[in-house]
């Protein structure tokens, strides 16, 4: 269950009733100061009495766009008037029906490009959601916590037609975790393979406690297995066994929500030098192998005086947040600054983790492409050597895009660095399973209606087919994947 | 995962060589010479990559040294007792065919490393020559079981305790100017992989070897086992473990495999102040 915060900062200006109608009720956050010390929960959450005020704002319009901005189509405008009726259950049955884990995405997702960029009180033409837009994932949140906190369940309405199949889900993460929970609520027996120890993908590694607590994701999870869904850790499909294995134990399709596994380096000289980390490796060994607790957690991570991340996405906030708090921990003057090619608009990182970095104390460069990494001579990495940037013309993401000055040579500081800059496509299964097609970088094709791939019975969704994206929209193609399983399911009949 | 059968197979100076049998048939079903498996030894623990020894029909061996803190942790363990996690096979396997005539060297724990490759090239009709290495005679392994899966076996100790004194690469010298092989394949330390890289190079003879950089979750996600081979960088894990010697940033591995050096000496001295 979720803690009360160390030091909730209260909602002044909501106590005092000042907040103004055209912008949305805050939460209550734990001090920048306060939360840098620990690998807490940042954000407490609405009250009661909040997520009250903060529904009763919503116009309640004839033709939500809100939830054609949801990626899967939760109810947004039922569940808000719901709310104002302090029908929390019913709100709560509401986000259900479409979404299994409103406690993990009322934290995660990027409303602000999503559910909340298509709210009507957005101004037209922002690249995100303006501050007047319904904070919909807060009350998600809400919902999802009052659910969690009074132990309300969705009953399994097993459809006999296809109860009795088998469907093996490879991989815990998002996608695979939402496609587990919608084909076990039809009674379809489902088993997750894991190839970590720990369930969650994504969830579990990369995204930090202080986002999403463990007990959170955990009641998730948990729940899930109250669904009848087996999960099976430490199996990696493609190495433990193959596909053709999981046919012929008798499972009658098979969904894969491997993610984008592999981490891409920048491909410049001194990059492999000591010190040097994917954001994978050092958030893994940060959240998933709990690596601020060392000694007591045994897997080690190192810490230095001087932190680069490199890369402006989510993952570049996570771990730069987690470098500070490591700084912190270890009683060293926090010195994290993320280096980013482009400048702040184009960040494609939530506005909320930017806002959080930057009142924690992480550092901006922008405007700088990284051309060398050099060291000392035991082989840590000491320099970065970089050019200035300028920015050029939009390319295909509609960004614009940064053109590196010829001689504007500088250098930063930097005894420990961690590069994210995005992932590349895991191999490991699909180089083992014939017939299966793959894109020039290694992601699944699939039919883009049933998320089926080239081989028959074998669907696809997440980040092994889309590339990178977002947890929500992992879950889209999985709920998408699920619903044409059970279709395939029939059609075996 | 539980631990079915336990050997200390040398003790030299309180440094004790385990051979541990654990129960686990997938993995047992699916392993073949070459491949590791990773393992945590408790909840709280790191992920450590061994190489599976052999295989039986529901089990694996693992044969290791306890250098470290995990590997210590490991050795304390008893039949009976279960692992947190074991995952695998992992990486890659060995290229088993007829290359001809192949030389096998290793050294120090490598040994049990070389053991599955040497019978499985013998098996597929190759001549093979087993070279092992050790400090001294006390540290020396799977003697027996390497006469047995060579045609012949020749066998180094650093201070001359036992057989010949010297290193593995002296009598790899020796073999490749007196006759002519189609393959050398190497496990062991660092310095040794080098140098029998260093060798074989000479003689324009394909060598193998399998690395034993450090990984987290060893299943291509974090990059921390990666490698500079012809230029390029390698992940151990997914792409290798086995690499062609004569391709390696050898430097390089040398001081990405000593990153955790301090903190690795400072949990070891809080667990010796803990058991004192």
């Amino acid at each position: 269950m979720p803690k009360e915060p160390v030091n909730p900062v209260r909602n002044t200006e909501f106590a005092a009733g000042k907040n103004k109608i055209s912008n949305g009720v805050k939460t209550r956050e734990v001090s920048a100061e306060e939360r840098v010390k620990n690998f807490s929960e940042v954000v407490s959450g609405y009250s009661e009495e909040e997520a009250l005020f903060e529904a009763s704002r919503c116009l309640q319009c004839k033709d939500p766009k809100c939830i054609l901005g949801c990626p899967v189509g939760i109810n947004i405008k039922k569940f808000i008037k719901q709310i104002t009726e302090k029908d929390f259950a019913g709100a709560y049955f509401t986000i259900r029906e479409k979404n299994n884990f409103p406690c993990i995405c009322g934290r995660v997702c990027p409303a602000e490009y999503q559910c909340r960029k298509a709210c009507v009180l957005t101004k037209k033409d922002s690249s995100f959601a303006s501050l007047s837009a319904i904070n919909i994932h807060f009350l998600e949140r809400f919902i999802g916590d009052f659910g969690m906190n009074n132990d309300l369940k969705v009953r399994i309405a097993a459809d006999n037609k296809i109860s009795g199949y088998k469907v093996a889900v490879v991989g815990s993460g998002p996608a695979g975790l939402c496609c587990a929970g919608e084909l076990a609520r039809l009674g379809v027996k489902v088993t997750v393979f894991e190839a970590l120890h720990s369930t969650g993908g994504v969830l579990r590694y990369g995204i930090p406690p202080f986002r999403m607590p463990r007990d959170i994701l955990d009641f998730e999870i948990d729940y899930l297995k109250s669904l009848g869904v087996n999960i099976l850790p430490n199996f990696i499909v493609g190495k433990t066994n193959d596909l053709t294995d999981l046919f012929k134990e008798g499972f009658s399709a098979v969904f894969l929500g491997l993610g984008a596994g592999v981490p891409s380096f920048l491909g410049i000289p001194g990059e492999n030098l000591c010190n040097v980390y994917s954001a994978n490796e050092f958030l893994t060994r940060v959240n998933l192998m709990s690596a601020y607790d060392f000694p007591r957690h045994h897997t080690p991570v190192n810490i230095g005086k001087h932190i680069l991340v490199i890369g402006g996405g989510n993952t570049a906030m996570d771990a730069a947040r987690c470098a500070l708090r490591l700084q912190k921990m270890g009683n060293i003057e926090p010195d994290t600054t993320i280096v980013y090619r482009r400048t702040e608009v184009e960040m494609p990182a939530r506005r909320l983790e930017i806002e959080h970095a930057k009142e924690e104390g992480v550092k901006f460069r922008f405007l700088v492409a990284p051309k060398e990494f050099t060291g000392g001579g035991e082989g840590f990495v000491k320099i970065l050597r970089s050019l200035e940037c300028s920015l050029g013309e939009p390319d295909a993401s509609g960004r614009r895009r940064p053109v590196a000055i010829e001689g504007s040579d500088f250098e930063l500081e930097s005894d420990l660095a961690i590069i994210a800059i995005g992932l590349q496509a895991n191999k490991v299964l699909t180089s083992v399973t014939p017939g299966i097609k793959t894109d020039k970088y290694g992601d699944v094709i699939v039919n883009p209606q049933t998320m089926e791939t080239s081989v028959k019975g074998v669907f696809a969704g997440g980040d092994i087919v889309g590339g990178e994206g977002t947890v929500i929209e992992a879950m889209g193609m999985a709920k998408k994947a699920a619903f044409a399983i059970k279709d395939y399911l029939y059609s075996l009949k | 995962m539980k631990i079915l059968s336990k050997k200390v197979l040398n003790d030299f100076q309180g440094v004790k060589v385990i051979s541990m049998e654990i129960f686990s048939p997938q993995i047992a079903s699916k392993a073949k010479p070459g491949q590791f498996i990773a393992l945590m030894v408790k909840k709280e623990g790191e992920r450590v990559p061994l190489t599976v020894v052999s295989r039986n029909k529901e089990s694996i061996s693992l044969i290791f040294q306890e250098a470290g803190f995990t590997t210590k942790l490991l050795g304390g363990l008893n039949v009976g007792d279960s692992l947190y996690s074991v995952v695998g096979p992992l990486g890659h396997a060995t290229e088993i065919k007829d290359y001809g005539r192949v030389i096998l060297v290793g050294g120090g724990v490598g040994i049990a490393e070389i053991y599955p490759v040497a019978k499985a090239l013998k098996d597929a009709g190759n001549e093979v020559v087993s070279i092992l290495g050790a400090r001294t005679k006390d540290l020396l392994i799977l003697e027996d079981e390497l006469r047995e899966a060579s045609n012949r076996l020749l066998i180094v100790t650093d201070d001359g305790s036992y057989q010949r004194k010297g290193f593995t690469t002296d009598i790899l010298k020796e073999l490749l100017e007196e006759g002519k092989y189609d393959l050398v394949y190497s496990v062991g330390p660092i310095p040794m992989m080098k140098r029998v890289a260093d060798v074989t190079k000479s003689f324009n003879v394909k060598t193998i070897v399998s690395l034993n950089a450090l990984m987290v979750d060893a299943t291509g996600m974090c990059g921390c086992c990666r490698v500079t081979v012809s230029g390029k960088t390698k992940f151990s894990c997914i792409d290798g473990p086995e690499f062609e010697a004569q391709e390696i940033d050898w430097d390089e591995l040398t001081k990405r495999n000593r990153v955790y050096q301090d903190k690795e000496k400072h949990i070891c001295n809080l667990n010796k102040l803990f058991q004192e």
